[in-house]
């Protein structure tokens, strides 16, 4: 089994560097965001004295650009494939397979992330770096507690697309509901602006959700935000996040494989 | 199928026209009420046809207002951290967000279908509309047509009242003027942008993406006073895509905004300028592009 699951990621990640002119389009458009969100966070930090909220202006601009480099990574848009299988009927075929079809849309999600970390995350961040002074993980093994924190964010994203996917068993067309979390995503992960300027009673109440796992908390341990203890209690929630929302997706798809006559008879 | 479009070639033959000027205009007028006609009809079953799934509709409905009003709040919790954004009160700046996004909602609804192309030229599918005797942009933007777009437009529209309330704008005929000259504005250069930007399918379908960073990056930037950003950014904003004179400067002239960078009023009488030379540009790029086109079929 995992060495099926590890050919799927593998030929999943070759599939995703195919699209080269799209890369570099995606690219291009996370970098202009992360360009016109830099520029008016360093404003806004310089406006309350160059600091807001523990965050000074290198640590804006720094997040206005790792976080851009995260959208295709942890999935932000989704993915919806899977809901795309169930309307045609094809999802009868994932489940013949005599793999579980969670860790296999699990391999071929994390197969293309790992290609969308060096395509469509480093470059932004690079190139952000030109025009601003950025901050970057130091001491040198919060690299890899990093690393760490974004794998598990990337598969809070995609147990949360998994979930929503499923919803497609009931209302054919799921596009409205994936709709409603992208927007969830959107906002409660901090890509629209790091949770920490939310209004305290906001704040609570998102870092209570499973979205600033999914990439406020990477971002704050690329930032040096958190240490000691501190990143042990960071990576605990993600890991509980990452068992919550998978369980989540089974107690879904058992409740749809019973229920669900497939499209197609 | 008696009232196709198709009729408007059976009108008669005009009689000889008494002056040059208003020769072409009876058959002109035709044959705009025929597409109107023939735009209402295909929009109308695709709004139907939305219709069959009313669950999907509402909620999509219902995110794409959320989604727009999220972005809001982001400037409203910014506004919340500091007191003006650039010395722009809250007030202003919720003018000018609504100057700004009106105009992008208003045209992500009825041109932005257009981008659709790249799905046709990968499918093959555009040749079938080439085939039709009614121009293939008219047809896009309406086959395609999805009436749950207009959720944008709720939290836009409200922001720009209270934006216009907040600001104590007296609603006499130069405020309304300016308002209907960068809604206007602002809705040709937008729609110019959709099409631009489904114009690329016809060279590299795939490179369909970049071409966000001008439209939601335009109106994103829009969002925001202009002179919060580099002069380079500025530049572009204010001279690629033209989009400061149509909310920006606005905005200065209708509530008297802070004006750092000293922009003069007068601009604002260009952006109509801008925004016809922005459709031209577009409309030449969209014909070449058809006449560059090949069919993916062997």
């Amino acid at each position: 089994m995992p060495r099926l699951l590890w050919e799927i990621a593998r030929r999943s990640f070759r599939r995703a560097s195919h699209y080269r002119l799209a890369t570099a389009a995606g690219v291009f458009v996370n970098t202009v965001f992360g360009y016109l969100r830099a520029a008016v966070l360093v404003v806004v930090a310089a406006r309350a004295g160059g600091e807001v909220r523990g965050l000074d202006e290198v640590d804006l601009a720094t997040f206005a650009f790792v976080s851009q480099g995260f959208i295709m990574v942890v999935g932000v848009f989704g993915d919806r494939e899977l809901a795309q299988r169930i309307r045609t009927g094809d999802v009868v075929i994932d489940l013949y397979r005599p793999a579980d079809i969670q860790l296999w849309f699990l391999a071929i999600w994390l197969g293309r992330a790992g290609y969308q970390v060096l395509a469509r995350g480093v470059p932004p961040v690079l190139l952000g770096s030109l025009a601003f002074e950025l901050r970057w993980p130091d001491p040198w093994w919060h690299w890899g507690v990093f690393v760490v924190s974004t794998v598990l964010a990337s598969i809070i994203g995609f147990g949360i697309r998994f979930c929503s996917n499923l919803v497609a068993f009931w209302l054919l067309d799921n596009r409205g509901v994936e709709q409603m979390v992208t927007m969830a995503v959107n906002f409660f992960t901090g890509l629209l602006l790091p949770i920490d300027l939310f209004p305290p009673w906001l704040e609570a109440l998102t870092r209570a959700l499973p979205f600033p796992s999914m990439l406020q908390f990477p971002v704050d341990v690329f930032l040096g935000r958190v240490s000691g203890w501190g990143l042990i209690w960071l990576l605990t929630q993600q890991l509980a996040w990452v068992v919550a929302m998978l369980a989540l997706g089974r107690l879904i798809l058992a409740a749809a494989t019973r229920r669900v006559v497939v499209q197609g008879g | 199928m008696a009232e196709l479009p198709v009729a408007s070639t059976k009108a008669p033959p005009a009689p000889p026209p008494p002056a040059a000027g208003d020769a072409a205009l009876g058959p002109l007028l035709d044959e705009l009420v025929a597409l109107w006609r023939l735009y209402r009809r295909l929009v109308g079953a695709q709004i139907r046809s939305e219709w069959q799934y009313r669950t999907s509709f509402a909620f999509f409905l219902l995110a794409q207002a959320l989604i727009t009003a999220l972005e809001l709040a982001a400037i409203v919790i910014l506004l919340d951290v500091v007191p003006d954004l650039g010395g722009w009160s809250p007030a202003q700046v919720a003018l000018l967000y609504g100057l700004a996004t009106v105009p992008f909602a208003l045209t992500d609804l009825i041109v932005s279908p257009v981008e659709e192309l790249a799905v046709h030229v990968q499918g093959g599918t555009f040749d079938r509309l080439l085939l039709r005797p009614v121009s293939a942009l008219i047809q896009l933007c309406a086959l395609e047509f999805e009436l749950r777009r207009a959720g944008k437009l709720i939290p836009n529209v409200a922001t720009l009242v209270v934006g216009l309330v907040a600001t104590d704008v007296e609603l006499d005929v130069r405020s309304l003027g300016l308002l209907a000259i960068g809604l206007a504005s602002g809705s040709a250069i937008y729609a110019a942008l959709w099409i631009l930007s489904a114009s690329i399918s016809f060279w590299a379908v795939s490179a369909l993406q970049a071409t966000h960073a001008f439209t939601y990056g335009g109106q994103f930037a829009n969002q925001y006073p202009l002179h919060l950003y580099p002069g380079w950014i500025r530049a572009i904003l204010g001279w690629l895509i033209p989009l400061a004179f149509v909310a920006y400067v606005p905005a200065i002239e209708l509530i008297g905004a802070p004006n750092p960078l000293g922009l003069p009023g007068w601009l604002v009488l260009l952006s109509p300028l801008a925004g016809v030379g922005a459709l031209a540009v577009a409309l030449t790029v969209w014909t070449t592009g058809i006449r560059h086109y090949q069919s993916t079929g062997s």
